[in-house]
């Protein structure tokens, strides 16, 4: 015992090497550094762009001609004032909520039938992920054919059934019901995968000893699955919420002109930005909205943030 | 710790890596001017169907073995569009050649400091005044013109034929000779007997041939927009939208179904501009009723038609402009009308008997080369059209749909359309 604190006394005094010190270094910085390479490219792809955006917004800013003047917030001003982007912030409130919501419903059924045991699993599991290899453009092409006012598929259907025709592109919640319904069949199955991904992670034990308490499979799915896939859901729900905010290629596509509709039915933000960007080639405004845009998905992040807390929370009271 | 050293390295270079690639990104290096022997090639990037197949192409490059054109086309006049003002804001990437549709042309000259002077001895007076006028900005030729679109009425003889009307392309031009009211009249008694088709396809359609007769519809000569208070344009709106309530077949054109009610018989008239012609064999290829007339309300339209732009970010800017002249001039424009039906814009080409001779055996052999020439003489009224034409006319023609899908009425419609034509300045 003494020789042992002996020895340690003789060391605390002793000249740190730089060898040891750059091995405490290491240990300090290097994991820092290792991360750096996606913080140092996300400041020139994602910061810097952010930031430039906001610069440009306080401009009056032409496409080609570049920067003129400096405007301060009229160009927030204009594009509050404008009914327009109010109708846009609606809409896409409107798609969000019409695609993400039954989407992630439908993803977990998929994902529990998948998680059975079924024949030719792989197959049906590679099946649910077709609709997600279809290029976007081609699945807009196809609904919009299939969604025509007058010689489209459904309506022709419905004419069939004696069901007076449905104005898909002149009544707002019917377009935002078809462009969300081109949204769902492409990303039903990728969240249904993620959503199985987790499920098959749950412990069978949990399964079987529910089985032996008398718990049906529907008692099994809300009481073992659903609470066990919170972090699986959050994320896919978080997801889903970005990638809705900023819905693009559907409704751009929707018609032929990819202005959004006559009466605006189906303009979403994205689709006000591109207008305003490229159609009247006024960069200033159209940076003003891609930061109001900004702001409300990160409004909306910050909510999804206090949901999760409480959720995994929860989890900890639970395990 | 060798191995977790060696690994803060890799990590320090992989970020400085990340910095450099964009560094070097940026860095552009110029490029000498090319020699006229050297082999180049010429992109020209044009939109739909302009009529330069691979045959015309390769007599360039006979005529200069050195240069090899490769044409791009864009799908749609909107995509060539959105392509031409994202790179012309990037500051590369343009083919050498641009094509430029009529009714974007406004928005392009605004940067006429982007494109080559292409004016030259050569083609000074090759084209109507109008037609040179449209590719001239800040006392510059940027643009060569290609085709025009000047209109007559295309229409369903069988269609004609069931409602009691004339069938023959003399007899309806005769009937129809007039103004817009003279078509709107022969429109009510077609409704009135019950074909079930309706007498012409869209308000917005028309409405584009109605907009196209003024000189001064939407903008000043100095660009101011009067749109929202020129009591023509509201006159126009009313008038046809009141028309439309009983002659149209409210299906928005260029939509899907649009094309499907083409082929379905939905509407038996169309203005018709020469281009127009192509886009109706492709969509009704089995159909055999189609005829021209040889009348246009009002007298005489222009709908359409494009211009050849050199931007001054191409490296081989001399060999483009040759090329552009050459594949403007009338020898070339004759061609480009017998492959796509592009009508020339060039009046020497009027007397050339390719053009004055030419048929068109799926308008029933109708004299297509003399229809469009007297059509071409009969417009009369250049439209300005300013910076803020299109967006303006986005306005109007979603107005238009507004109430022909019963969205609104005329009436609300109109005061959104002010709102928003308000909301562009």
């Amino acid at each position: 015992m003494t020789t042992s604190t002996l020895r340690a006394a003789q060391r605390t005094p002793r000249r740190i090497a730089f060898s040891q010190k750059l091995g405490r270094w290491d240990i300090r910085f290097s994991p820092y550094l290792y991360i750096s390479p996606f913080f140092l490219l996300f400041s020139v792809v994602g910061l810097f762009p952010l930031l430039y955006t906001g610069w440009v917004s306080l401009h009056a800013w032409d496409l080609i001609g570049g920067q003129g003047g400096f405007v301060g917030g009229d160009n927030f001003v204009w594009v509050l004032q404008q009914q327009k982007f109010w109708i846009a912030l609606r809409n896409t409130f409107s798609i969000f909520l019409l695609s993400s919501v039954p989407q992630i419903v439908v993803a977990i059924v998929i994902a529990a039938v998948l998680d059975t045991n079924l024949r030719g699993k792989t197959f049906w599991r590679m099946g649910v992920l077709l609709p997600y290899v279809v290029m976007p453009v081609a699945v807009s092409l196809i609904f919009s054919n299939m969604y025509g006012d007058k010689y489209g598929l459904v309506n022709t259907l419905l004419a069939h059934l004696g069901i007076p025709g449905i104005p898909w592109h002149s009544n707002p919640l019917a377009s935002q019901f078809a462009i969300a319904s081109m949204v769902n069949f492409r990303w039903t199955g990728y969240n249904a995968l993620i959503l199985l991904a987790g499920m098959q992670a749950i412990p069978r034990d949990y399964y079987e000893a529910a089985t032996i308490d008398g718990a049906g499979a529907l008692r099994r799915f809300f009481s073992i699955t659903i609470p066990q896939l919170r972090p699986t859901l959050i994320f896919v729900i978080i997801t889903a919420t970005i990638g809705g905010l900023q819905i693009f290629d559907e409704p751009r596509l929707f018609d032929q002109y990819g202005t959004g509709g006559a009466n605006s039915q189906w303009l979403t933000l994205t689709i006000y930005l591109y207008n305003l960007g490229w159609g009247q080639l006024n960069f200033g405004r159209a940076a003003a909205v891609a930061w109001l845009l900004f702001l409300v998905i990160v409004l909306i992040g910050l909510i999804n943030l206090a949901i999760t807390r409480r959720i995994a929370s929860n989890e900890g009271r639970d395990s | 710790m060798k191995l977790s050293r060696r690994t803060t390295a890799v990590a320090a270079i992989a970020g400085a890596a990340a910095f450099a690639l964009i560094a070097t990104g940026c860095s552009s290096g110029g490029t000498p001017a090319a020699d006229s022997n050297k082999p180049i090639t010429l992109t020209l990037a044009t939109f739909n169907n302009f009529g330069y197949d691979d045959a015309l192409l390769a007599e360039y490059h006979k005529l200069h073995p050195n240069i090899t054109v490769v044409q791009n086309k864009a799908a749609t006049s909107d995509a060539a569009q959105t392509n031409l003002f994202t790179k012309l804001a990037a500051g590369s990437g343009l083919g050498d050649i641009e094509a430029v549709d009529g009714d974007w042309m406004p928005k392009v000259r605004k940067y006429a400091n982007k494109f080559v002077d292409l004016a030259s001895s050569d083609n000074k007076d090759r084209y109507s005044s109008w037609k040179t006028a449209g590719g001239i900005a800040d006392g510059k030729q940027i643009g060569l013109g290609t085709d025009i679109g000047p209109e007559a009425i295309c229409y369903r003889s069988d269609l004609f034929a069931k409602a009691g009307l004339p069938t023959e392309p003399d007899a309806v031009a005769k009937l129809l000779t007039g103004d817009w009211n003279t078509y709107y009249s022969v429109g009510k008694t077609f409704a009135e007997a019950k074909t079930g088709a309706a007498w012409f396809d869209s308000a917005g359609a028309t409405f584009q041939g109605l907009a196209n007769q003024y000189k001064n519809f939407y903008e000043k000569n100095d660009g101011t927009v009067i749109a929202a208070t020129n009591p023509d344009v509201k006159a126009a709106f009313e008038s046809v939208l009141k028309a439309s309530s009983t002659e149209s077949s409210h299906l928005t054109q260029w939509s899907d179904n649009w094309t499907a009610g083409m082929a379905n018989g939905a509407y038996a008239t169309m203005l018709c501009p020469a281009w127009m012609l192509g886009v109706i064999q492709g969509d009704t290829p089995k159909l055999t009723d189609w005829k021209i007339a040889n009348v246009f309300p009002n007298g005489g339209g222009n709908w359409g038609g494009s211009y050849l732009l050199v931007p001054t970010q191409g490296k081989h800017t001399a060999e483009a402009k040759a090329l552009a002249d050459w594949i403007t001039a009338p020898a070339q424009q004759i061609k480009a009308f017998k492959v796509a039906g592009t009508f020339p814009s060039q009046v020497a080409a009027y007397t050339d008997p390719t053009l004055t001779g030419a048929k068109n055996t799926f308008f029933n052999d109708a004299e297509i080369g003399k229809i469009y020439i007297d059509r071409a003489n009969a417009v009369k009224v250049t439209p300005f059209k300013g910076a803020t034409y299109g967006s303006i006319m986005t306005a109007v023609q979603n107005g238009l749909t507004r109430v022909e899908t019963g969205t609104q009425s005329v009436d609300d419609s109109w005061n959104q359309v002010v709102t928003d034509i308000k909301a562009l300045g």
